[in-house]
């Protein structure tokens, strides 16, 4: 009997499947591949977990790291939710009728940013928040045509990084301003001479890469000649005013902490969001509200002639493909928490920072934080020894200290950051704070 | 088939009652930074899960049904790799972790590298790109760096066929080069017109191959010698990746630099409309300028190497979207030289023959063999008053996904088709006789359909003239 294959090929008067393949040319063809025969399920299944159990997870070694990324505690109804295959096995919602479930809850997501950050519109995400706040800037430069983006010397690398790859185009100019010694937010003096009459935009972050809250959003807002960008943590946002009070034009952020796994790195979420009046301008996918032939309410992707498909060259972003499962899991652990639930957390994570730090002061030999003032997740932790061997001496210990920042912040001396959050027990901190003691 | 999909009047989240809300004690935060309150409601968690369980069913996905989406490669998800990537040893594992304790995520990384890497006959990879698009980005980026590397610099011009997606416009113009659009002769790069448009000033050419319409472009090694002797470099949109697995590869072909869309080629999930993973391979002279940390191994040991003066930097925070990576990666081995040669097999079957059922029925402009996908034109039907959208519309009906429509640009009513190699000889035939039977239908059928979906055809303009993104703006708006 033929098999199903030879049965079509027949059906096409072919004869065998290289026949498909007699458009390319000789000289380009290639015999096959040059890796390995393929397995079973079970046997890469048991490769591939042997492999990752080599890896030291947050779950059987304590972490104090944090600079963006930080290891909370996901409902497991998140993952349910995620899981649904309704969702996750579905493409880009361009078919609005059969996208219902997906096109409401992207706008839910879109409502809940809006609601943390004050912005009237959110989209539906950016890749990470390096590249959103990449995507702010260029937005800043499309809506003034201004060149200077003014940014904070306290900015994580990546991000610093990130932000020059995508101004390349435009060729905009990047203006550094200090941060205050005593109170590692930023320094006012220093921001007042960074702007100018070619600022695009003033960038500022909330908490920081210390860990700080910015208390003086308001006296910032007054120095920021024209836009003022804001990077927020969505998570602290439930207990701190959205910047949008502050007079903020664009919020970004890095939504991993609201319902994203670590994942080392990947995939994480960008936060973007905007006033109703900068909306045409903004990059990335957008869902909006609408009505069916029935009248019925119903959702669909909308403003799409800002997007790469339809406009083009010209397009606000060239993004497509973005983070959209994680939108959904952060609206799903918004709403399992609910007000209250994320206040709690947020309230938690203050205090934890402030406890740890008090800890790590304690003992002989480091002072934490270095920094006065409120916390959120982290703080910077000072070392008298070189903060490379307490590293190796925590390793050893089974905790993974903190980050450290001597490489970047020299000016600091032997510093580190150390974050924490609820997923920490009271054995987990004795556990840090006896490695610091060996360590020291 | 008869389908229906399940509907329900689901409230926003934003509607439903909630519990009341508890007091917080915020002397903790910055007294100028308090909040005082945050709108969102406090549901039971049974109730959030019941609420996102029905939106699910009022969703279509590749589980669902028949997704023959050109240029997306909607095959079926693997479910034994979502279970690897939920393992703590993935979820739970901080990027910035001593190498000594990421070991196993180090080496998935590098092997990853090397696989890509003799998949697509480059000599260099990198995993950083978040999605195809910011693979382009960085593609782009690396070409920029070698031309300025080599005195170059003046360099602006990126040539794109017609037929290119729409993010290599979009990429080219991001980063502020000149887009120059060569029209297609026969369906293919016109030659004597790629001839007159690369100069100078030529960047690159961006080449997807076989193109959207999935014809292969059997000129290519040509368009390579034009291009490099102008100076400019080449690069391979890896969308259509699923078409040549083991029978040519980007590298052979004559490509500088190409990306991979894990999240298609090697069906890391879509998750709606990301995440994915866009790695970039290059050959050995543009290596130098590629992002950093590499990842390397020195036969004992993985680590992150940072000495790479000439890189570009980064386009992305960290190493890239490592959960996908490690699908992607079991995926690959599953599959290895034979299983994925057999996959191109299958998909470019699966698209001759769905194409030979339907083209007597639709036009498929231009004439020769397909890779794994073909554009049919709906346009003999705007006679009866139907449109492509409306044949789209109606075979949500049939419980099909619509394929993409209205592109490329260059076939006028496009419904660009690509089944997959997932899908069997029964699918096809039922999705070929059900487009067969809506070409017959009564046009009054077509134009209000969908018909069975969970909502009627949705007012796109609508949504448009007045847009309403979100909850405060939906009750700002309810308040004029």
């Amino acid at each position: 009997m033929a098999s199903e294959e030879e049965e079509m090929l027949r059906a096409m008067g072919l004869e065998s499947i290289e026949d498909l393949f007699a458009d390319i040319p000789a000289e380009v063809r290639t015999e096959g591949l040059d890796i390995p025969k393929g397995m079973g399920e079970q046997d890469v299944v048991r490769h591939v977990t042997s492999v990752l159990r080599t890896n030291r997870s947050a779950e059987t070694m304590p972490t104090f790291l944090g600079a963006g990324l930080y290891d909370h505690f996901v409902p497991a109804s998140v993952r349910a939710i995620t899981s649904r295959s309704e969702f996750y096995t579905s493409y880009t919602p361009y078919q609005a009728e059969v996208s219902q479930g997906l096109l409401q809850t992207l706008w839910e997501y879109q409502s809940i940013i809006c609601e943390l950050t004050g912005m009237d519109a959110a989209n539906t995400s950016m890749y990470d928040g390096s590249t959103a706040l990449g995507e702010a800037a260029l937005m800043a430069h499309r809506i003034n045509g201004k060149r200077e983006i003014v940014i904070p010397r306290a900015l994580h690398w990546d991000r610093l990084a990130v932000l020059r790859s995508y101004i390349a185009g435009p060729g905009l100019v990047l203006r550094e301003y200090g941060y205050n010694r005593r109170t590692g937010t930023a320094d006012i003096a220093s921001l007042r001479a960074a702007v100018g009459p070619d600022t695009a935009a003033v960038y500022v972050e909330s908490p920081n890469l210390f860990g700080r809250f910015e208390e003086n959003l308001a006296e910032i807002r007054q120095i920021a000649p024209t836009l003022l960008v804001v990077g927020a943590t969505p998570l602290a946002l439930a207990v701190t005013k959205p910047p949008g009070e502050f007079g903020a034009d664009i919020v970004v952020g890095e939504g991993q902490p609201l319902g994203t796994a670590l994942n080392f790195g990947g995939p994480l979420i960008g936060i973007f969001a905007c006033r109703e009046e900068h909306l045409r301008k903004m990059p990335g996918r957008v869902i909006g509200i609408t009505r069916d032939a029935k009248g019925h309410r119903a959702f669909c992707m909308t403003l799409q002639t800002r997007e790469q498909h339809i406009r083009r060259e010209r397009a606000m972003s060239n993004i497509c493909t973005n983070e959209t499962l994680m939108a959904v899991a952060s609206a799903a652990y918004a709403a399992v928490l609910g007000a209250n639930g994320l206040r709690s957390v947020a309230l938690d994570n203050i205090r934890r920072a402030k406890r740890l730090a008090e800890r790590i002061d304690h003992v002989m030999g480091f002072e934490a934080p270095v920094f006065a003032g409120a916390h959120f997740n982290e703080f910077v932790v000072r070392s008298k020894t070189p903060y490379s061997k307490v590293a190796r001496k925590l390793l050893k210990a089974g905790v993974h200290g903190g980050l450290p920042l001597a490489a970047h912040f020299p000016e600091l001396g032997e510093t580190a950051l150390f974050a924490t959050t609820e997923v920490h027990t009271d054995q987990e901190y004795d556990r840090l704070v006896a490695g610091l003691e060996a360590g020291r | 088939m008869s389908y229906r999909q399940a509907y329900y009047d689901e409230p926003l989240l934003f509607e439903k009652k909630g519990n009341a809300v508890e007091p917080a004690d915020l002397s903790d935060v910055p007294q100028s930074l308090r909040r005082e309150s945050l709108a969102l409601p406090n549901l039971a968690e049974h109730e959030v899960v019941r609420h996102y369980t029905r939106l699910s069913q009022m969703n279509f996905g590749i589980d669902t049904g028949f997704y023959p989406l050109g240029s997306c490669t909607m095959k079926f998800n693997p479910k034994f790799t979502e279970e690897l990537a939920r393992l703590p040893e993935v979820a739970r594992v901080h990027p910035d972790q001593d190498p000594s304790t990421v070991q196993g995520a180090l080496r998935i990384l590098y092997e990853l590298q090397e696989l890509l890497a003799k998949i697509s006959g480059m000599d260099a990879v990198t995993l950083q790109p978040a999605a195809g698009a910011q693979g382009e980005l960085l593609g782009l980026l690396l070409a920029r760096a070698y031309h300025q590397d080599h005195g170059d610099g003046r360099r602006n011009e990126v040539i794109l066929p017609d037929t290119a997606h729409g993010t290599n416009f979009a990429s080219a113009g991001m980063l502020g080069f000149h887009v120059k659009e060569l029209p297609s002769a026969d369906g293919r790069v016109d030659l004597s017109a790629l001839k007159r448009a690369v100069n100078e000033k030529t960047l690159a050419l961006m080449l997807t191959n076989p193109n959207t319409l999935g014809i292969f472009e059997d000129r290519v090694v040509e368009i390579a010698q034009i291009c490099h002797e102008a100076g400019a470099l080449l690069y391979y949109d890896g969308a259509n990746f699923n078409a040549i697995l083991g029978k040519t590869s980007p590298g052979k072909m004559g490509f500088d630099i190409t990306h991979f869309n894990t999240h298609k080629t090697f069906t890391t999930p879509h998750g709606g409309g990301g995440p994915g993973a866009g790695p970039v391979g290059v050959k050995k002279l543009l290596e130098p300028y590629l992002p950093v940390p590499a990842v390397t191994f020195d036969g004992t040991r993985y680590a992150l190497g940072w000495d790479r003066p000439k890189s570009i930097g980064k386009v992305r925070a960290w190493l890239g979207n490592f959960a996908l990576l490690v699908r992607a990666y079991a995926y690959i081995l599953g599959q290895g030289s034979d299983g994925l040669t057999g996959i191109t097999e299958r998909a470019v079957l699966n698209a001759n023959y769905l194409r030979s059922r339907l083209q007597d029925h639709l036009p498929v402009p231009f004439s020769g063999l397909r890779k794994h996908e073909f554009v049919a034109s709906g346009a003999p039907l705007k006679a009866k008053g139907v449109r492509t959208v409306d044949i789209a519309k109606r075979l949500i009906d049939h419980g099909f996904h619509p394929p993409t429509v209205y592109f490329p640009h260059l076939v006028d009513e496009a419904l660009m088709i690509e089944p997959t190699e997932t899908e069997t000889r029964e699918t096809l035939d039922a999705f070929a006789e059900a487009l067969i039977r809506i070409t017959r239908e009564d046009p009054a059928v077509l134009k209000s359909a969908p018909h069975n979906a969970a909502v009627g055809r949705v007012d796109e303009v609508r949504a448009a003239r007045e847009p309403i993104l979100s909850w405060r703006m939906l009750k700002d708006s309810a308040a004029r």
